[in-house]
């Protein structure tokens, strides 16, 4: 039994049918192709799948791709310019070796742009803490909090 | 997992909303709880009615006495609130610990209190507030107290078709403040324990100590009676039989009970 909705990906415009049960990150991977944003967990406790919806980061992996009928949503594929220049956060991720495996990162740089546009000034602490729902398995969390200070002081600047 | 086949339909008025739950739909609100819980197949409604397209759902005011909170008030707005921190702080010390700022972008309030979590935050803070709840069903709107909500696990006194609509929160001039413990960042509260200092006394609650959220009445009784805050902290267990878990042993959670009360009672008493 699908259902036809319309959501905004990235500034496009997409038309789809979908089953009500279809979560947002499996409409993005699997309908979309966008398998940027990634799945890490069942319990919705990782952030690997955060992207944004009308401007707030949220999880995808517990949205229904239904409830994102009429919105706009952003994942990492939207981050970077048209002309190919990288998003200030992508650009401090790779100056600041900001990953390793590159699993948590899609979600890591859209909660940091969450956490940037909601608290432009925030301290090493306030980035820190506002991370608790982004689990990394590789950095030790140093280089993130430091590319996410970087990008928030370039784009202060900007 | 992918939850199962489920119908999905979007409320666009209170009275649309009741009569999709009262003919057997879940209602959704920021899916915090449900989609976890739908993805591990924990749960299985066949039909969900989702409450985000009801302007009247949505935001904080006030009236003469009392500030009404919208039931689909998401955790990031509660915890922003002015108003809120003024006369409830500990409401609004509870909204910004829970979770990430994901959840905290979708989670409400009136899902946390539907979803009536044993270890959850908001309902002990606004037990301890001694908010209401207002809830609508097919036979009209009624008043519950926070307090008479919760009867156990993932159970309330709403009846069948009954979904709330707004919590309202006394207004008052007392100190207040909302302590946990949780092991690590994003990780349920083990306890917490919520505290109201003022002119009509002291009152407690707590979560992650029982079935439910429970009213710290031994140590209020302590307080109220003249007593110093050391013997309120000696009785603060009185009555209470917190179950062991992988969270830990009863005498532990007992213990926390008596550090967090001593934190929310201090944290309170300084503002
Ligand atoms: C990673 C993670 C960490 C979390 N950490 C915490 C934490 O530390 N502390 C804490 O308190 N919570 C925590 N939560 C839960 C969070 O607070 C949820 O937002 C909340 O429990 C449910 O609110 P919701 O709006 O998301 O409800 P939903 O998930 O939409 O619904 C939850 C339940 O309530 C019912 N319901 C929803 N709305 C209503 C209504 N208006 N009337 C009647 N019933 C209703 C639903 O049918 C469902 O059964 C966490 C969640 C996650 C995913
Ligand atoms: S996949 Fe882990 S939080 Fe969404
Ligand atoms: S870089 Fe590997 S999980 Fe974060």
């Amino acid at each position: 039994m699908g259902e036809t909705i319309t959501v905004t990906v990235n500034g496009t415009a997409h038309t789809a049918e979908v089953e009500p049960r279809t979560l947002l990150v499996h409409f993005l991977r699997e309908q979309l192709n966008l398998t940027g944003t990634h799945i890490g967990c069942d319990t919705s406790t990782c952030g690997c799948c955060t992207v944004h919806v009308d401007g707030d980061a949220v999880l995808s992996c517990s949205t229904l791709a239904i409830q994102c009928d009429g919105r706009e949503v952003r994942t990492v594929e939207g981050l970077q310019s048209e002309d190919g220049t990288l998003h200030p956060i992508q650009q401090a991720f790779h100056e600041n070796h900001g990953l390793q495996c590159g699993y948590c990162t899609p979600g890591m740089m859209m909660a940091a742009v969450g956490i940037i546009e909601q608290q432009p000034n925030a301290t090493d602490d306030e980035i820190r803490a506002a991370l608790e729902g982004n689990l990394c398995r590789c950095t030790g969390y140093q280089n993130i909090v430091a590319s996410i200070r970087a990008a928030a002081d370039q784009m202060a600047r900007s | 997992m992918i939850p199962s086949t489920l119908e999905y339909t979007k409320a666009s008025s209170i009275d649309e909303a009741v009569a999709a739950v009262a003919a057997g739909a879940v209602p959704l609100s920021g899916g915090q709880s449900l989609m976890p819980m739908m993805r591990l197949r924990l749960a299985a409604p066949h039909a969900i009615v989702d409450l985000s397209g009801i302007p009247e759902l949505v935001g904080i005011c006030e009236d003469e006495d009392e500030i009404a909170v919208g039931a689909m008030t998401i955790h990031r707005e509660i915890a922003a609130s002015e108003l809120i921190r003024a006369h409830a702080g500990l409401v609004a010390d509870a909204a910004g610990g829970i979770g990430s700022p994901q959840v905290r972008n979708r989670g409400t309030i009136g899902g946390s209190l539907g979803h009536a979590d044993p270890h959850s935050d908001m309902p002990a803070t606004l037990i301890a507030a001694g908010a209401s709840v207002i809830a609508k069903g097919p036979n009209g709107e009624r008043r519950i107290l926070a307090e008479d909500l919760i009867t156990t696990y993932l159970t309330t006194t709403l009846e069948p078709g009954e979904i709330i609509t707004q919590v309202r929160i006394p207004k008052s001039d007392d100190h207040s403040a909302y302590a946990k413990f949780h092991r690590r960042a994003i990780d349920w509260t083990v306890v917490g324990v919520g505290v109201c200092i003022g002119d009509n006394g002291v009152r407690a609650a707590a979560t992650g100590v029982a079935d439910k959220p429970v009213r710290l009445s031994a140590f209020e009784a302590v307080l109220n009676g003249g007593g110093s805050l050391d013997d309120a902290i000696a009785k603060v267990a009185e009555g209470i039989e917190p179950h062991a878990g992988l969270d830990g042993s009863v005498e532990y959670k007992k213990h926390l009970l008596g550090v967090l009360a001593r934190k929310a009672h201090g944290e309170a008493s300084s503002r």
